[in-house]
């Protein structure tokens, strides 16, 4: 939040040549929320791409200092406003890794087929709204049609539409709903030839070609360098997925291909995302014919709840309720960094604990940050116009960004 | 000095033969590599293991260990893509305007995690291209994420209004 509007030096000196400053939101649509980006231009050529951030810091990471390690969960979701169940995920792996907890199989299976729900969730509004952003309006109606779909499913297991909190330290936070199977087996069941639809607007689409095929590409240490990470590294040809590369909650059981492309460009980052979508209803039709039996939570008393039976009926069981309600519960000192990988790519939490009910540091390596970072290696130089489809490609969501 | 849970360890065999005076010790907990390096080698600990192909930096935090002195451990992630690993490096640091050079010079990821580590953290970093805030407003006074500054009640509460 510091750049200002001064024309630089150099600016002044070579006025004569019209040169421009044009600042780009914080409210500009295709900026996808607050991000605020100043376009140095000469005719209609950005010569210097400068991105503000911090327009949506909420001071997560100091909230999570100030409460205990179970209530933080609720602040997890509210990092990334797409993908929650992925930030739920990841904070709840670094957790269980201090506490060194099991996490029986149904939970795990579970996880997973939430997890792939919420990406795809999170590619159709990257899908609707790149579409929007270039001129393609009708697949944005379509996408968000489906993700209705979506919503309504993480609604009916966890009575809320965006902020789940589905995913708990543990395990998960109820047992899935009676029904889920036949309301996520009806979805997937249209989903793929919905997917077709999408493509068959776009793929032969002339306008959606010459907009997006060779734009916005960089050479690929470059892109490592700059710390990007997700569907842009894996379109640049580089199958870097942390669900192959340290496999988590059981991913290692799945079957499934990492989507990636050579093209490294605009429409290379949107048909691995299309393709990805696609593995992900592998992955969910997987997760639904094998789901193990048993409990979605761990036995630990010491850190999940006890049954609501036990809990009126025994001793122990009571006092654990009451220790966990008003103390929450204490994680061993320790340190761990929990690297998944989100719609938008890597994902880390960093999660300190000094052995107290309150988690001394927790800091979030999130996605957005590391590929908005990017933003002026891969706009300067280029046309303006194209300035909107890289912004688009690169999917970022700035409740992710600045936390 | 290496504790013996690293001597077996080839990174942090490779850095100690480097330059025997660069790390400080590390462990292995939860099959993750921590390195503790001194502060005034982070650059040459991090030139090292770029050679070593840990092509990305991951992210740059810091943790506020208040009361305690050295106060600020200096965090930083490598990743190897090739070699699919992780690797974290620490440095401690203290003071009340603690400085460290900067990993720019490096690692190019390094400028906007170093910014929001001055931001939060009052971390300065020695030939940062530009070290200014990038989460706070300008006129911010402190930096928020020390365990000394309140969670609420600071100058901007907007509670009463």
């Amino acid at each position: 939040m510091s750049e200002t509007l001064t024309p630089t030096a150099d600016t002044e000196k070579t006025a004569h040549t019209r040169r421009m400053i044009l600042n780009m939101g914080p409210q500009h649509p295709s900026t996808h929320g607050v991000l605020r980006v100043l376009l140095e231009l000469e005719g209609e050529t950005v010569l210097k791409c400068t991105p503000d951030i911090g327009f949506l810091h909420t001071g997560i990471e100091k909230q999570c200092e100030a409460l205990n390690w179970q209530q933080v969960i609720t602040l997890t979701d509210r990092v990334d406003y797409l993908a929650n169940l992925s930030n739920n995920l990841c904070y709840s792996l670094a957790v269980e890794k201090l506490l060194e907890m099991e996490i029986p199989p149904k939970a795990q299976w579970m996880r997973v087929l939430l997890c792939e729900l919420t990406r795809i969730n999170s590619h159709l509004v990257w899908l609707g709204t790149h579409a929007l952003d270039i001129g393609a309006m009708t697949v944005f109606f379509l996408c968000f049609r489906e993700r209705e779909d979506i919503l309504r499913i993480f609604e009916m297991f966890s009575g809320q539409r965006l902020m789940t909190s589905y995913i708990r330290v543990g395990g998960l936070a109820l047992d899935p709903p009676r029904g889920w199977e036949k309301r996520v087996k009806t979805f997937m069941s249209t989903l793929p030839s919905r997917v077709d639809e999408y493509e068959s607007l776009l793929n032969t689409n002339p306008i959606w070609l010459k907009r997006t095929k060779g734009v916005g590409r960089l050479p690929v240490d470059e892109m490592l360098e700059i710390g990007m990470s997700g569907p842009c590294i894996r379109a640049a040809g580089i199958p870097m997925d942390a669900r192959k590369m340290m496999p988590y909650s059981s991913y290692d059981k799945f079957n499934f291909d990492v989507p990636t492309s050579t093209d490294n460009d605009v429409y290379a980052r949107y048909a691995v995302r299309v393709a990805e979508i696609r593995e992900s209803i592998k992955i969910v039709n997987q997760a639904m014919a094998g789901m193990p039996e048993g409990p979605v939570q761990a036995s630990a008393p010491k850190v999940v709840l006890p049954d609501r039976e036990k809990m009126k009926t025994q001793m122990e069981s009571l006092i654990y309720h009451f220790k966990i309600v008003t103390e929450g519960f204490s994680v061993p000192a320790g340190e761990v960094f929990q690297v998944i990988e989100s719609p938008r790519g890597e994902l880390g939490y960093y999660v300190v604990s000094d052995g107290t009910a309150k988690p001394l540091r927790v800091h979030m390596r999130t996605p957005s940050f590391g590929n908005l970072q990017a933003l002026p290696n891969l706009i300067e130089d280029r046309m303006i116009a194209d300035s909107i489809a890289i912004m688009g490609s690169l999917d970022f969501v700035l409740g992710d960004c600045d936390r | 000095m290496l504790p013996d849970s690293l001597k077996e360890n080839a990174i942090a065999a490779s850095l100690e033969t480097a330059d025997p005076s660069l790390l400080l010790g590390g462990n292995t907990e939860h099959n993750e590599i921590t390195l503790d390096v001194v502060p005034e080698k982070i650059l040459e600990a991090l030139r090292l293991l770029k050679g070593q192909r840990f092509e990305r930096l991951s992210t740059v935090t810091v943790v506020d260990r208040y009361p305690m002195e050295p106060r600020f451990e200096v965090v930083y992630h490598l990743q190897s893509v090739s070699r699919n690993l992780y690797v974290r490096l620490k440095c401690r640091v203290s003071g009340e305007t603690p400085e460290i050079d900067s990993a720019t010079a490096v690692y190019a990821s390094a400028n906007w995690y170093e910014r929001e580590v001055w931001d939060l953290f009052g971390v300065v970093f020695k030939n940062h291209p530009n070290l200014t805030r990038i989460m706070m407003p300008d006129f911010w006074e402190g930096h928020p994420l020390r365990r000394d500054y309140p969670v609420h009640g600071h100058k901007y509460s907007y509670q009463n209004e």
